[in-house]
């Protein structure tokens, strides 16, 4: 949190919470599919499904799904936008066990047909933080250039990635690792202090044990 | 390091011998490697943008909700008519904090100061105190710094959350950051300054948030009035000498503690107080069909 987290953001009303942070969800998530849309399932938690209607949630998510940002005035018509985009939108509700009560759950499908499932809740003041990535544990607030690899979990795999980002001159802020077992399926989640190219995430998404490589580009 | 309390900022500015304001900015600056430069800029595009946002409220639009709209205008006409009893400055306060409020419910572009609930108190009080007084653009922008840094240690020491805190760690904070903004802009000291959030935010104690049908609509458009409007008076309070007993850091750390016993149904979840009047449950069943 900074000062301009006091005074501002300049948002789109009525809720930072409800409004703002959830056009921050879809705009973060829109973000690591890398991808155009073309069928978006979002499903309410909480308090954005109690009260997500009269608050905008559900306009302000699709609103972040075509790269709007929190203070952009088209936000109120952009279902109807995304209507005439051609991207099929969906909204439903989930149950999520001691999620936050500001919670969605995004499932996206690209015009080439990539998938990404992500759940991510808003903190309040338009902070948002990402929860899951496809089903495994993650934690980060999209502040940051985000590499999340999902991995068998095997030795090696780790020094692969890091050395990469060596490589590339890339400075690690923060790392995080979740694994489902030992031997199954493993995510690390990198926030960087610079941006990584498409080259390099190329590279590592045809790496040997690495299953997924999402990656969250701050660059507009 | 962040500052952890207003006692600490107001150590660092007499320690460099500089304002209040600037050693918030300077801070900022340090923590996220900006120049002064881009952080003044940055904070005078927030103030613009509330000017902006005062211009353009529309009196025709209503809410999602249908709850809200048309009284910022209401309020106008009536002060305009100059039979109030507030008076024509604290008029033109109270109505550009509904306008703004109700600009916030009608999904227009405004300014989180710090929330959007609370986002007519700041804009209503500085606006208004600007063109009467004809203060330099400049000199908002530095009171909005010290806006700020009230805000960011009631942040780190209680919350700005309705949703952990009430309504006043809402409207409270957002009073507090207004009333310090006015002490400086009057030449108030440090003391001043930090005591006359003290004073707006001890006012504010206790306030829950019982919205009704979860919406930002009921209480909080007219409660941004009690906030401005408390925020002169505690700066005059101030001004004139008053100090908090209790000082400053503790009553914001008495914000939170009471932001933490109250009980769930009085933070944002609409499970009890207004929003489960008779009225309100009939509201909100006319808006879930």
């Amino acid at each position: 949190m900074d000062i301009f987290d006091i005074i501002g953001p300049v948002m789109v009303g009525p809720s930072s919470s409800h409004t703002a942070g959830a056009v921050r969800i879809g705009y973060i998530t829109r973000k690591l599919l890398g991808e155009e849309i073309k069928k978006a399932e979002i499903l309410l938690y909480g308090s954005f499904l109690l009260t997500g209607k009269g608050h905008g949630t559900d306009r302000s998510i699709v609103a972040g799904l075509m790269l709007m940002e929190p203070d952009d005035t088209r936000i109120p018509s952009s279902l109807e936008i995304a209507k005439e985009r051609g991207i099929e939108v969906s909204f439903g509700t989930t149950d999520i066990k001691d999620a936050h009560p500001n919670t969605a759950q995004i499932i996206l499908t690209s015009v080439s047909g990539k998938t990404l499932d992500v759940v991510a809740s808003s903190l309040g003041g338009g902070r948002i933080k990402v929860n899951r990535i496809d089903g495994i544990e993650a934690n980060f607030c999209g502040d940051y250039p985000t590499l999340v690899v999902r991995n068998q979990d095997t030795p090696g795999c780790m020094a692969k990635i890091t050395s990469l980002l060596s490589t590339c001159g890339i400075n690690i802020a923060t790392i995080q690792l979740y694994r489902s077992t030992r031997g199954g399926e493993a995510v690390a989640v990198f926030e960087c202090d610079h941006e990584i190219d498409n080259e390099h995430i190329n590279w590592l998404e045809q790496q040997e044990d690495i299953i997924k490589v999402t990656y969250l580009s701050l660059d507009e | 390091m962040k500052f952890v309390s207003l006692t600490a900022i107001v150590a660092e500015a007499e320690k460099k011998g500089i304002p209040f304001w600037k050693a918030v900015m300077l801070k900022d600056c340090f923590d996220k490697q900006y120049s002064k430069e881009e952080s003044f800029e940055k904070m005078r595009l927030m103030y613009r943008a509330m000017e902006e946002a005062d211009k353009n409220y529309d009196p025709l639009l209503r809410s999602e909700s249908r709850l809200s709209g048309g009284d910022g205008q209401k309020l106008e006409n009536y002060f305009n008519e100059g039979n109030s009893l507030c008076g024509g400055f604290l008029g033109k306060v109270i109505a550009s904090a509904v306008k703004m409020g109700e600009s916030n419910a009608c999904m227009k572009r405004i300014v989180a100061a710090p929330t959007a609930g609370s986002c007519g108190v700041l804009p209503s009080v500085l606006i208004t105190i600007k063109n009467e007084y004809s203060i330099s653009e400049d000199d908002i922008v530095k009171a909005l710094f010290t806006a700020a840094g009230v805000g960011e240690i009631i942040a780190i020491r209680a919350s700005i959350s309705g949703a952990q805190g009430g309504c006043q760690a809402e409207i409270g904070s957002a009073s507090a950051m207004a009333a310090a903004a006015l002490a400086q802009l009057k030449g108030g000291n440090n003391d001043e300054i930090t005591h006359a959030a003290a004073l707006a935010l001890k006012s504010m104690l206790g306030l829950t948030c019982d919205p009704v049908a979860g919406l930002v609509e009921v209480p909080c458009i007219k409660r941004n009035v009690m906030g401005a409007i408390t925020a002169f008076t505690s700066a005059d309070m101030a001004l004139a000498g008053v100090r908090s007993a209790i000082p400053p850091d503790e009553v914001i750390d008495a914000m939170g503690e009471i932001g933490s016993l109250l009980p769930k149904c009085l933070r944002e979840t609409s499970t009890a107080g207004l929003a489960v009047m008779p009225t309100a449950v009939k509201i909100t069943k006319e808006l879930e069909s």
